[in-house]
Parts: C-alpha cells; sequence; structure tokens
C-alpha cells in the first residue's frame, strides 16, 4: 500500500511543479502549486511527519496560497511575456545537469541510510506534542526568532505596499475628494445645520467656483 | 518505501524549481519556484528526519516554513508596490538598481 501512495503523491508533487514552471497564465501556476503542495503534504504523512503535513496544508496551502490568489487578481495575471532569450535555453539545461549531478551524488554517497526504510518505529513520532516540546525546550531560540521573523516581514509587507503619499500625486483620488456630493442627500453637515438644508437653501448658482466646496465648511 | 526515493523526488522538484527560476521573467512566478525549491529542501529534511528517528528534521522544515511564509509576504509586497509604480511586471525591464 504505501508504495502505491508513494508513487501516487509523488507523480504528484512533481507534475505540480513541472505545471507551476511550464504554465504561462500565472493564475493556473499558483493552483498547480497548491495541488502540489497537497501531494507533497501526503509524501510528509507517509514520513510519519504528522505535525508538518497539517502545517503544511494549513500555512502553504492555505493561507500563502490565498495571498497568491489576491495578488495574482489584484496584479491581473500579467500580460503574457515573450520568452526571453539565452536563459529560456540554459535554465532546463542546467535543472537537468542539477538534477544529475544530485542524483549522483545520492547514489553514491554510500549513506546506509538511504537504502534503509528508516529508523524503527517510535510511539508518538512527528506528532503536535513531541514536536512541541523540541520547540519550547531544545530550539527555543529559534522558535522566538521565527516569532520576530514573522512579525518584521508583516511589517515590511504593510510598508512596501501601503499607498505612499508625497511620492506620486493621485489626480484620481484628489478629483473623487474635490467633487462635491450632490446636495441635500442626507450628509451628516445637513443634519448638523453646518451645511442648509433643502428647505432653508437659498438658490446657489449652477457654476461652480474653483476649489469652492473645498473651502466651504459643509461639502461632502 | 526507501529514503532514497524521497530524495530523488525532493531533488527533482529542486530542479525544477531552479530551472523556473531561471527561465521564467514574472517575478510571481519566480517566487511560485523559490516555494518549490523550498519544499524540495523540507522533503529531504523530513526524509532524514525519518531516517534517523529524531524530530530535529521536523523542526527545521517548520522553522523552513515560517521563512518561507515571510519570503512570500515580503516578495508579494514589492510586486505590488511595483504594480503601484505601474512599472513593468518583468524582471529583465526592472534593471534600475545597476544603472
Amino acid at each position: 500500500m504505501t508504495p502505491v501512495l508513494f508513487f501516487i503523491a509523488a507523480i504528484g508533487a512533481i507534475s505540480g511543479a513541472i505545471g507551476v514552471v511550464t504554465l504561462r497564465n500565472p493564475f493556473y501556476s499558483v493552483l498547480c502549486l497548491a495541488f502540489h503542495l497537497v501531494s507533497l503534504a501526503a509524501l510528509f504523512l507517509l514520513l510519519r511527519a504528522e505535525f508538518v503535513a497539517a502545517g503544511q496544508v494549513v500555512v502553504y496551502a492555505g493561507a500563502v496560497m490565498v495571498l497568491y490568489v489576491f495578488v495574482v487578481a489584484y496584479v491581473g495575471g500579467g500580460e503574457q511575456l515573450p520568452s526571453g532569450g539565452v536563459l529560456k535555453v540554459l535554465g532546463p539545461l542546467f535543472a537537468l545537469a542539477l538534477a544529475i549531478e544530485l542524483c549522483i551524488a545520492m547514489l553514491g554517497s554510500g549513506l546506509a541510510g538511504i537504502k534503509g526504510k528508516g529508523a524503527p518505529f517510535i510511539p508518538g513520532f512527528g506528532t503536535p506534542k513531541h514536536i512541541g516540546a523540541l520547540f519550547l525546550t531544545t530550539y527555543l531560540f529559534p522558535f522566538e526568532a521565527a516569532s520576530i521573523l514573522l512579525l518584521i516581514a508583516a511589517v515590511g509587507a504593510v510598508v512596501l505596499a501601503r499607498r505612499r503619499r508625497g511620492l506620486e500625486r493621485d489626480e484620481e483620488a484628489e478629483l473623487r475628494v474635490r467633487a462635491p456630493r450632490p446636495a441635500y442627500t442626507g450628509t451628516m453637515a445637513e443634519a448638523a445645520g453646518i451645511r442648509p438644508a433643502a428647505h432653508e437653501q437659498e438658490p446657489q448658482p449652477e457654476v461652480e467656483p474653483v476649489g469652492g466646496p473645498a473651502h466651504s465648511p459643509g461639502g461632502w | 518505501m526507501a529514503i532514497g526515493w524521497y530524495l530523488v523526488v525532493s531533488a527533482l522538484i529542486f530542479c525544477i524549481g531552479a530551472g523556473g527560476v531561471l527561465a521564467r521573467r514574472n517575478p510571481l512566478v519566480i517566487l511560485l519556484c523559490l516555494e518549490l525549491m523550498l519544499n524540495g529542501a523540507n522533503l529531504a529534511l523530513v526524509a532524514f528526519a525519518r531516517m534517523w528517528g529524531t524530530e530535529t528534521g521536523q523542526v527545521f522544515a517548520l522553522i523552513v516554513m515560517v521563512v518561507a511564509a515571510a519570503e512570500v509576504t515580503v516578495g508579494l509586497g514589492l510586486i505590488v508596490a511595483i504594480y503601484r509604480r505601474r512599472m513593468p511586471i518583468d524582471v529583465d525591464e526592472l534593471s534600475e538598481l545597476h544603472g
């Protein structure tokens, strides 16, 4: 049973990876990556890493993929870029050479454990209990460092992606702010009496003075 | 299954990701390919953890996932910033920094 599951998951993971690299539309690439991640979680389960598999599905296939999908939707998938020159050929060649080299290194390493099925079964191996105990005792410092890293990344992303003021004038937003609301639409200013309501309004000239509503105490 | 099979799969995933980083020009897809490389490394770490019967490799894999999440957040923030500045989303065109 295990070999069947392994080959299904491995073929899923590798085909997902190939899909990520080859598909032209970034949205399909993201979907392929989600498929790849779920297949990889199955491989983790076969390796008795339950907690890592759960984290993979929740963090990666859940949260990170949602982030990707939103950014792809925002940026708009991008136009289909023309294939780029030399690296288009050299990239796959390099990848092939690297794969051959890695396989030779692994098979030639003579590690005794590679041919075995791993250590004998330990009860509770890879459960959240064991991993959590390790994180809070032996690996406390990496754990805390990871939390600080996540905080820094969150702040950095907000700083990077926010709308900057002063660098460029956003004409459209300025127009939107300056344009007056149509009168008597029930604004707070009308209710508070700052802006005269409909029945006590004197007839106004049709032509708005330049920048007039911005100076008037009422407005939108 | 022998541990070597898992290592072969992880090497293949890593190489596919590396080829994608080199060949693709959309920074979004390059980030996806970086994820592939990190996942290949993760699979190797978990396989070695299984081989030795210790959970240290799994702890390392979890830390790698944290680092990957941080990298994705900052990378996607950069892409959104590039898009806001109306610059082309193409790594070959974005060559301002080297003059």
